[in-house]
Formats: structure tokens, C-alpha cells, sequence
């Protein structure tokens, strides 16, 4: 009994390892030829990698942009400009008095000279600000309100310029809206966009796929012939779809990482404008294994409807 | 292993290619189907590969009514069976030896198996040095024992053959039917469509002998 078992459980292994090893083998030769007529192959993987390439590096743009305008969400800050005539030192004490409210959580004092450097560092227009003889930069309190409801801020900004001093009260508000709806709208467009190409991409390996079985249609019929399964006679085509899918993605990576490297200086020198640190990493681990995880599964995905239309039409007549 | 029951095949287009035709081979028999062209010959051997389907009548292979075989089923049952069509034959993109294997990778064996196998089907048809060779650089008869070859590899209890030796000359085509008698005296049941009257008189097997797709008379 326990030998009958085991001469069954040897079988089914063997039967898995043959299996398994025709799996590869299959795999291995689909990747064979595509790489063997590479001209043709690298058109079509270009196609792919195009068409995956652009939702991606759009949506690591929203992405990015989210993240600044992230950083200010739900702390506008107000920024009291100073009249000409008030000192440093009354103006250290208009912030400890601003500071003092029970509707400010902080409140920064920062003087004509800083906020010269500042802007001398960040704008790019030193040489201009140079060549004047005065600073023409008020002083200003920077201040972080409690609540950052629009009522709430503009109540607040009324009480900041009834205080003695105080010429002009500005807040970032309106700002922080529109880029919260552009931000919007890009994650909007990244979706169609990825859905338009998504169905590019599916389009263009099925055709691909469709060539491939038209090409093997003699081997189809023989293989039908002599008793290979459905699976046995997709298998082939399906892992096709799976190195064009991959090769496409790993295309679409290549140019991402490069349009990074491009975007990197001017994008960085943008955002430190704002006062943002901008480090370019290139693609991340998780967003890698994303994008070639859908490379792969619209390939799979492309080559199983290309199969499903057109094999079955295809018998040993 | 073969029962026809009153089985009648019209094609979609309105020709009757078999009418009413009944037979028995048995297991570990051999038979020649004959008749003009255009008789049904090829028809018959269809509807036993379940290339096609009986308009009437039953189709028994080895006690099963191939009537209730779904899609599905096909593939297994002609793994059973052994098949050398003129239309299908070798491929040209892979060597002999990987065409003579394609029915026992199809199957799942191992790799050794396969390679014992296959050199013992092609030591059988007498190729054991054209194993490297791709099909197309072979002479039309050693192609056709290629693709005896890979009929039996598998070693089917029923081998189905299309005019096998459809252009072969007298001395290649008797070669050839010689391979056939030998796979019947192993003991696999074998049924061969041919034109070649004179072999078949000379062989003095079973004939069934077809007309306007009807079976006129046995000899
Ligand atoms: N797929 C098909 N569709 C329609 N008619 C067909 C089809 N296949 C065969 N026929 C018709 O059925 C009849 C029998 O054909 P079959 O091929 O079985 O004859 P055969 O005996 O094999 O002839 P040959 O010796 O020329 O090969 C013929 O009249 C043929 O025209
Ligand atoms: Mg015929």
C-alpha cells in the first residue's frame, strides 16, 4: 500500500517536473525569438514602453506637486507686512503679541535684510536687487493661524490689520486652492490618460499576438493533432505577451529615469523658490515593481484576448 | 477498438460524404479503406479523430460514443490514437528528432524519457542518424517515416494513416506498408486509407472498400 502510494506520489512529481520544466522551456524559447528578431521586437517594446512611460512620469509630477502643496495644507500662512517706519525691536514685540493669541499657533519674525537674503537666494534676481540702493523689502511677521477654515483665516486676517503698525496682511489661501485643484486634475488626467494607453498597449500586443498565431498556424494544427490541450497550445503565445509586456516596462523605466535626470535641475531650482527641498531619487522600489507588474499583466492580459479571438478558429481540418 | 453504426456525415455545404456506413475493427486488427476519390475515405478517418462529427449514427473508439465528447475530451482521445495525414505534416522550423518528440512533450514526460523514446521510434522507421537534421533537408519517403515516427511514439493501441504513401515509388511505398504490418503484429490496430489497390491485394489484409460515401462489400 504505503509503496503504491509512494510510486503515485512519484508519478505526480515527475508529472509536476515535467510540467514545470516545459513551463520554462516554453518561456525560455518565446524569449528566445522575440530576442532573435530583435529589430521588430524593439519596436514593439518601444511602443510599450512609450505608452507606459508618459501616465507614469505624469503621475510622479502630480505626485510631487501634491506633496508640496501637501506640506502647506491646512497651515496657510499669513504673512503681516510691517509698516517702513517700525524698528526691529517693535517688531519683535508685535510678534510676541501675535504670538500671544489664542488664535495663532506661531508667529515668526523675520526682518527687511532677511528677507532680502532670502529672496536674493531664492529668486535668481540678486544682480537686480543689487543694484539698488535701498532694500525695498518690508519686514514681516509670518504667522501660522489655529484653524485654517477660509472664515476662520479671513476673521483672523481682519484683527491683524486693525493692530497698530501693520500695512498689509497677505495670505497664501487662494494659492493653495488652485494648486490643490491642479493637483486635482492631474490625478484625473493621469487616469484617463492610463486607461487611453492601457487599451493602446492591449491593442498592440493582441495584434502582435494575432501575427504570431497566424504564423504558427501549421504547428497549431499539428499540435491540435496530436492531442495538445488548449493550455498546451496558448501556453507559448501567453508568455509572449509576458516579454512584450516586460520588455516594455522595462523600456518605460529607462525613460523615466532619464527624463528625471532631465527634469531634475530645473525642477529642483522651482521648488527650492518655494522653499521646498527637492531631492530627485529617480523611481522608487514600489513604483519599479508597479510599473513593471502592469507591463507584464497587460502583456498576459493583451496575449489571452488575442488567444482567446483567434486560436480556436484554428483546427486540423 | 473501431464500431461504425449506421453513420452518415453531411457537410455544411449539402454533400453527403458518408451514408449509412457501419463496420467493426477489432482491437489489434489492420484494414485498408479504398475507393475512388472523393468516396469519403478521408471523412472517415475524421470523424474517428473527431476532426469532424457524424451527422448520424455512432462513432465507438475503444467502447466510447464519440457523440458525447465535449471540446474538452478531444485532446485526450487523440492522444490515443496515432495519425500520419498528408496535410499535416512535419514542421520545418525544429529538427526531426524535436518534430518525432512533440507528441510526448504534448503528453508530459520527462526529458530522458522523451529522449529514449524518441530514438526508439526513429531506430523503427530507420532514421537513427537524421535525429539532428531539420525535415526539409530528408527525400519525401524518409519524411513520411518521420511522421510515422511521431505516430507512434507515443505508442497508441490505434494507428490512423491518410494515403501514406501517396508519392512514394512502388519500392518505397512497400517499405512503408511494411512499417505499418510490423506496428500490427506488436499489436496496435491499424487502419490505412490508400489508393494503391495492387499493395493492398498483394498485403491480403482486411479491405473495406468505399463508393459514394457507402460501404460496398468487404474483402
Ligand atoms: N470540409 C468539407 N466541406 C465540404 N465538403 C467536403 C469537405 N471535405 C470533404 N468534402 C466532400 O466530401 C466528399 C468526400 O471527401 P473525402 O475527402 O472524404 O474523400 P476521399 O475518399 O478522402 O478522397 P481522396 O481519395 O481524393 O482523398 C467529397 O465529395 C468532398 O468534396
Ligand atoms: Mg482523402
Amino acid at each position: 500500500m504505503a509503496a503504491i502510494q509512494g510510486a503515485t506520489h512519484t508519478r505526480m512529481s515527475h508529472r509536476l517536473g515535467a510540467w514545470l520544466g516545459h513551463h520554462r522551456e516554453v518561456a525560455m524559447k518565446s524569449l528566445g525569438e522575440l530576442l532573435s528578431a530583435w529589430i521588430s521586437s524593439l519596436m514593439t517594446w518601444l511602443v510599450i514602453g512609450v505608452a507606459l512611460a508618459l501616465p507614469t512620469l505624469l503621475y510622479l509630477i502630480v505626485m510631487t506637486v501634491g506633496d508640496v502643496s501637501g506640506d502647506w495644507d491646512g497651515r496657510p500662512r499669513v504673512s503681516v507686512y510691517l509698516k517702513d517706519e517700525i524698528t526691529a525691536v517693535a517688531g519683535q514685540q508685535l510678534r510676541d503679541r501675535l504670538a500671544a493669541r489664542e488664535d495663532v499657533t506661531a508667529a515668526t519674525y523675520v526682518g527687511a535684510d532677511e528677507a532680502l537674503a532670502e529672496f536674493q537666494q531664492h529668486s535668481g534676481f540678486g544682480d537686480v536687487l543689487d543694484s539698488l540702493d535701498s532694500n525695498p523689502l518690508p519686514a514681516l511677521v509670518e504667522v501660522i493661524p489655529v484653524r485654517s477654515e477660509a472664515g476662520a483665516v479671513r476673521l483672523l486676517v481682519a484683527a491683524l490689520t486693525a493692530e497698530a503698525g501693520v500695512d498689509r496682511v497677505v495670505v497664501d489661501l487662494e494659492w493653495i486652492a488652485r494648486l490643490d485643484s491642479i493637483v486635482t486634475l492631474g490625478e484625473r488626467l493621469v487616469i484617463a490618460l492610463s486607461s487611453f494607453l492601457a487599451l493602446g498597449v492591449l491593442l498592440s500586443i493582441g495584434n502582435t499576438i494575432r501575427l504570431a498565431i497566424e504564423n504558427r498556424r501549421a504547428e497549431i494544427e499539428v499540435v491540435k493533432l496530436v492531442g495538445g490541450t488548449d493550455g498546451f497550445v496558448r501556453r507559448p503565445f501567453l508568455y509572449l505577451g509576458l516579454w512584450y509586456g516586460l520588455g516594455g516596462a522595462l523600456i518605460a523605466w529607462l525613460l523615466i529615469q532619464a527624463s528625471l535626470l532631465f527634469l531634475a535641475g530645473p525642477a529642483g531650482r522651482l521648488l527650492r523658490s518655494y522653499g521646498e527641498q527637492f531631492v530627485v531619487t529617480g523611481l522608487d522600489p514600489g513604483v519599479s515593481m508597479a510599473l513593471l507588474a502592469s507591463g507584464a499583466g497587460l502583456g498576459v492580459l493583451g496575449a489571452a484576448l488575442a488567444v482567446r479571438r483567434h486560436l480556436h478558429l484554428i483546427e486540423p481540418q | 477498438m473501431i464500431r461504425f453504426d449506421n453513420v452518415s456525415k453531411r457537410y455544411p455545404g449539402g454533400k453527403e460524404a458518408l451514408t449509412r456506413v457501419s463496420f467493426d475493427l477489432a482491437a489489434k486488427e489492420m484494414a485498408f479503406l479504398t475507393g475512388h476519390s472523393g468516396a469519403g475515405k478521408s471523412t472517415l478517418l475524421k470523424l474517428i479523430m473527431l476532426m469532424e462529427r457524424s451527422s448520424q449514427g455512432q462513432v465507438l473508439v475503444d467502447g466510447a460514443n464519440l457523440n458525447r465528447f465535449s471540446r474538452r475530451q478531444i485532446p485526450a482521445h487523440r492522444r490515443k490514437i496515432g495519425v500520419v495525414f498528408q496535410n499535416h505534416q512535419l514542421l520545418f522550423d525544429r529538427n526531426v528528432f524535436d518534430n518525432v518528440a512533440l507528441p510526448l512533450m504534448i503528453a508530459g514526460y520527462q526529458h530522458r524519457d522523451i529522449g529514449r523514446r524518441v530514438r526508439a521510434a526513429l531506430s523503427k522507421v530507420g532514421l537513427s542518424d537524421k535525429e539532428r537534421q531539420n525535415p526539409i533537408t530528408l527525400s519525401g519517403g524518409e519524411q513520411q517515416r518521420v511522421g510515422i515516427a511521431r505516430a507512434v511514439v507515443n505508442r497508441p493501441p490505434l494507428l490512423l494513416a491518410d494515403e501514406p504513401t501517396g508519392n512514394l515509388d512502388p519500392a518505397l511505398s512497400a517499405e512503408i506498408m511494411n512499417l505499418f504490418l510490423q506496428f500490427n503484429q506488436v499489436g496496435v490496430t491499424v487502419l490505412i486509407a490508400t489508393h494503391d489497390l495492387e499493395l493492398v491485394r498483394r498485403l491480403g489484409k482486411r479491405q473495406l472498400n468505399l463508393s459514394q460515401g457507402q460501404l460496398k462489400g468487404e474483402s
